[in-house]
This record gives C-alpha cells, structure tokens and sequence, in this order.
C-alpha cells in the first residue's frame, strides 16, 4: 500500500511550441491553483523542451508556484520515451498527488504513457475538476459512455491522480506581472541512442486549418437537417451572418462536413459570443463543447430536445421554414440600416 | 514477411443507444454491437500493409463472447487470424487493466509468430480514451507511435518503420524501430467494402478463444475492476442551466424576435455604415 502523506502538490504538464506556452496549459495553471489553494499544497508545472528555461517566469505570472525544468538538446521534438523519462523522474522523485494534461494529442499520447509505467489511474478528456480538501481525491468528471451522461471519476488507491483536460474549458488566471515562483532545474542522462524514435521533419499544413474555435460567431448544424442538402442551410446562414460553420458528431460522422468542424467532446470546444444551434438534439458530449458560448439560440422540432435546456433561446419550429425567412430579415435589417456585410477573406 | 496485429473492440452503436432515464446508465439492449469504427481502419491499414510487403495479419480483442462477431467483421475486411480472450475476470477494466490484459494475450501471439508491428484505433466510440494504444506499447516495451496518418515505409530487414504523426498544424515524419505500435487516425485510409471471397472466409471463420488460464504469466491483481485504479464514482446528468425561454408565436413572429435579439450584438456581424 502507498503512503498517500508522501505524495503532495499539483502538476500541470506545460507544453510549447516554438518558446510559447499552449494555452490549454495556461487553463490548466488557472483550474490546478483552485485545487492546489482548497488542498493548502503548491502547484508546479512541469517544462520539458529545449531553450525553455525563461517560459518559467510565465507559469509564475499565470499562478504556479514552482516549475521543474528539463531543458536539454534531446527534448527538442517531442517524443513520447524521451519525455517520459524526464516525467517518470521527476514524479518518482517529487512525487506530486496529481499532474494534469491538456487533452492534446502530446499530452493524451504522454499521459498514457507515464500512467502505465507508474502505475496509476488516468481520467481522459475531462470537462470539470474539484478535489475533496481532506482526502485529496480529485474528481475527474467526463461525459461518459458516448457522451449521453456524465461521469465522476476517482482513483483511490494510488497516487499521483492523472487526468487529460480538454482545452477551452478551464479558465486561466490574470497574469500578475512579476509573480514569482522557485525554479528547480534537472538534468537527465539520456542518450540519444537510448531513444528508439526521430523525427526526421516537421511539415506545417500548408493549408489554413480550419479553427472555429477562434469564430466569434458559429452556426452550427445536426442530424435534425436530414441530409447533406439540408445541412447547406446551415452554411447559408453562418455565410449571411459572418460566422464559422459547426457540426454535430452525427453530422460529421455522416460525413455532412469534415471533423474540424465537429464541436464536442471529441471534436473541438468553442466559446463563440453566439452560437446558433440547428436540429441539434443536444447530447452532453455536444453540450460540454459549446456550453460556455456567449449567446445560445436553439432551433429545433422536437421540444423535448435536450439543447433547449442549454440555450438561452429557444425556437420550437422547423429550421426549413425559421432558418430561410431569418436570412432573409437579416439581409433586408442590414439594408434598411444602411450596413454592408464585410468577409474576412 | 510481417506479422501485423491490430487491436479491436466490439461497441455499442452509441450513435443509437438509449439512455436509461431514471438510471442514467447505457440500455444496451437498444444498441447493436459493432466492430468499433477506429479499429476498422487500423485493420484496413494491417491488411494494406499485407499485401504491400506479405505477411499475416492477427487481430485480437477483449470481451465478452459475442464479440466473435467483431472479428469475423475484421477477417472479412481481411485479417487471417482472429483472437478473443473473454473471461469474466476480465471485466470492470479500465485502460490500465484492459492494456494489462491485451498485453498478455500478444506475448501469447508472438509465441505462436513472432509480432513485428502492432496497431489499435485512435479510441473506441464508447470509451473515448485512446488511452489503451500508448498503454500496450509501454507494457510491451515497444514505441507508441499515435496520431498516425500515413506509413511510407515498413523495412523489416533493417528493422524501422517510416510514418507520418498528425501534429495540430501540420505532420511530422518519425522513424522508429521495429517491433512498435501504431495508433491511427481514421483519415489514414478508407475501408472499403468487403470482398465476397473475404465474406464467406468470415462466415465460416471461428476464432481462437483463450480464457485467463489460457495466458501466461498472469497477475491476476491486475485484471477487470480489481485491476483498475480508475472507479466510476457517480453518473449524472448535468443540471439544467437557469434563464432559457422559447420565442413563441408564428415563424415570423419568432424570426422577428431572434432578428432583435441578434441584432443588439450588430458589432459582432463584421458589418460597417455603408
């Protein structure tokens, strides 16, 4: 048995990308503070890469109190034994009681990882965080079995406590300029021979991706549209309006539209200023996706429709006949005020 | 000639699932049981790889004994050899206890052919964790390789393997060592339909069903819910947010109102005096 008293504090793993701190990390230093202060414990982060000493001072604007550095020629890429050697020291050594990840490809790929080496439990993709002051249990809460209901769960038995965050829905601090914290510099013995992957060459998309999460405006679309034609209905008004377009995961897997438009648990979360949901039923891996938008209106037939519990308002009706005529007023309410509609190109 | 074994599940169709209301737990019962959408194309990728450079394709799944019908589905998109080991002791497990298991029925495989490269669906439809790919590799101490896209190359006389991992912006191009395990993304080939030589090999296709007795060198500690760190503690549905209303009225009645509502946020519209 584990002796829990030797375990103490809160991780968060940083990730960076060319000397910048993701922001799912900095989400993370937000949600990992509130635990760290209600369990009286310091929150660390965990920096691992090359020439990234100085992103330290950052995480003490941000909230940490400490941050473990490996800053060594082989953590330039990212690979999952390298980095997980660096983690798995630094655990064994420190031995925190929790270490969160963003849910990012690195962080979900290093996360597994390390869990099974430790061994310990790990909560992927959560939306919601506490931890119980005395006991130290955290509560990891996910939308579960497909994304219809949520689920709390706990690891009781071992420790560190591991979850993957999803981005978007932890909020980071203010920064306090000139916040400090104790920087702890280590160093492993690792070789690179003893590493059984390389990266030959990173490609960047030559493509603008598409990235809704950063649209102001979102108008998304479900199963309730019908078909691939009736889904264009989405884009038109997404189009009259300036706004990006979103899918359910039906939607999607229906292959209506392609996955960056997916908005939810296993898509993208999005905190637009309006989001107009249309002949979206509502199930909770949608929901934790887009539930901190700004203004929620949803459309839909079925007044049972679980998004109306969510929405701030709601039209009971039929996106066929509501959707054409509201591109329509829009249209005419743009010339009677006299105002043209400008594309970001 | 490769050895190739992909890891697969069987799932309720959460597409179709119900809830149960008052339980707030899944009624399996209304949703069919299907090879995991993933894992079809982590098998597609096996058999590509197959007739790309000869070999054997295995694949292998946890589960209850119905689960057969997972990989007579793998076999008719073309797996030679199907494994399942169910046993009741396996069940309640979470992805460390489920990559604890599967491990030990790969070490069993590659006693029977020696396994060069192992891959698994980015996640399951009814888990959500991809957790379980990266955990077998670890366990077997081989390279996890996840987000995979594109294999350029397999040299099995040299021993590496050349991939493309999707990165957020982008991809990298990654060599590792051979044997490693691949998780893939769904992007990385299209599942086409089955042949219907592949069809009637699958129908009469009867897999290798092991129990926990049938593997070797198990801890039994480490196996279904007592082998699990993770517990789920409680299941509820989220409460219900204050402040929604409906816009009553005719469809034109409603537009106009919603028109009002949009219309207060006219600086968000990219809209300026003409």
């Amino acid at each position: 048995m584990m002796d829990f008293k030797d375990y103490n504090g809160v991780w968060v793993f940083i990730e960076e990308k060319d000397g910048v701190i993701s922001q799912v990390s900095l989400e993370l230093l937000g949600a990992g503070r509130k635990l760290a202060d209600k369990r009286g414990v310091e929150l660390a982060g965990i920096i691992i890469g090359e020439n990234i000493k100085q992103l330290s001072h950052t995480i003490f604007e941000y909230g940490a109190d400490t941050a473990y550095v490996y800053d060594q020629p082989i953590f330039k890429h990212y690979r999952t034994e390298s980095y997980m050697r660096a983690l798995l020291e630094c655990t064994n050594k420190y031995k925190p009681e929790i270490i969160l990840f963003g849910a990012t490809s690195t962080g979900k790929d290093l996360a597994s990882a390390v869990a099974t080496d430790l061994p310990t439990g790990l909560t992927a993709d959560t939306t919601e965080l506490d931890v119980d002051e005395e006991t130290g249990l955290l509560l990891a809460s996910r939308p579960a079995f497909g994304g219809n209901i949520m689920a709390t769960i706990l690891c009781k038995k071992y420790r560190p406590q591991m979850a993957t965050v999803r981005a978007k829905v932890m909020k980071a601090l203010e920064p306090q300029p000139g916040r400090r914290g104790t920087i702890i510099e280590e160093e492993i013995q690792l070789k690179e021979d003893d590493i059984r992957t390389k990266v030959l060459e990173i490609v960047e998309a030559t493509t603008k991706k598409v990235r809704i999460d950063e649209a102001d405006i979102i108008v998304a679309g479900g199963k309730g549209l019908g078909s691939s034609e009736g889904f264009q209905l989405v884009r038109q008004l997404a189009d009259v309006l300036g706004g990006a377009v979103g899918a359910s995961r039906d939607v999607v897997e229906a292959g209506w539209i392609e996955h960056p438009h997916q908005v939810g648990q296993t898509g993208v979360t999005v905190t637009p200023k309006i989001y107009i949901a249309i002949g979206i039923s509502g199930a909770i891996q949608h929901i934790v996706g887009m539930k901190n938008s700004g203004l929620i209106i949803a459309i839909n037939k079925d007044p049972e429709a679980p998004i109306f519990n969510t929405c701030h308002y709601g039209i009971v009706g039929d996106a066929f006949e509501i959707v054409p005529l509201l591109i329509d007023q829009f249209k005419t309410a743009l010339r009677r005020e006299g105002l043209t509609h400008v594309r970001e190109v | 000639m490769l050895h190739i074994v992909a890891c697969i599940k069987q799932v309720p169709d959460t597409k179709i699932i119900k809830m149960n209301p008052k339980t707030n737990t899944m009624d399996r019962r209304t949703a069919p049981a299907i090879l995991n959408p993933y894992d079809a194309h982590a098998v597609e990728e096996a058999v590509r790889l197959k007739e790309r450079y000869g070999g054997t394709v295995s694949v292998v799944s946890m589960g209850p004994p119905p689960a057969v019908k997972a990989i007579k589905k793998c076999v008719e998109i073309g797996a030679d050899e199907g494994y399942l080991i169910t046993d009741r002791r396996f069940a309640g497990a979470d992805t460390l206890a489920t990559s604890y298991a599967l491990t030990k029925a790969l070490e069993k495989i590659s006693k029977i052919k020696p396994v060069d490269l192992v891959i698994c669906g980015k996640m399951s439809i009814d888990g959500d964790t991809g957790q379980v790919g990266p955990g077998i590799a670890r366990r077997l101490d081989i390279p996890p390789l996840t987000s995979v896209n594109k294999v350029v190359e397999i040299n099995k006389e040299e021993g590496y393997a050349i991939i493309h991992r999707k990165l957020e912006d982008g991809y990298e191009i990654v060599q590792s060592t051979l044997p490693c395990l691949f998780s893939v993304e769904k992007t990385i080939n299209e599942v086409p339909y089955s042949s219907f030589q592949n069809m009637l090999k699958a129908a009469r296709y009867q897999p290798h069903i092991w129990s926990v007795d049938d593997l070797e060198d198990v801890d039994i500690k480490q196996l279904g819910l007592k082998g699990s760190p993770t517990i789920v503690s409680k299941v509820w549905a989220p409460p219900k947010p204050e402040g929604g209303s409906f816009i009553e009225g005719s469809p034109k009645e409603q537009v106009e109102e919603l028109l009002s509502i949009l219309l207060e946020k006219k600086e968000l519209f990219n809209i300026k005096e003409g």
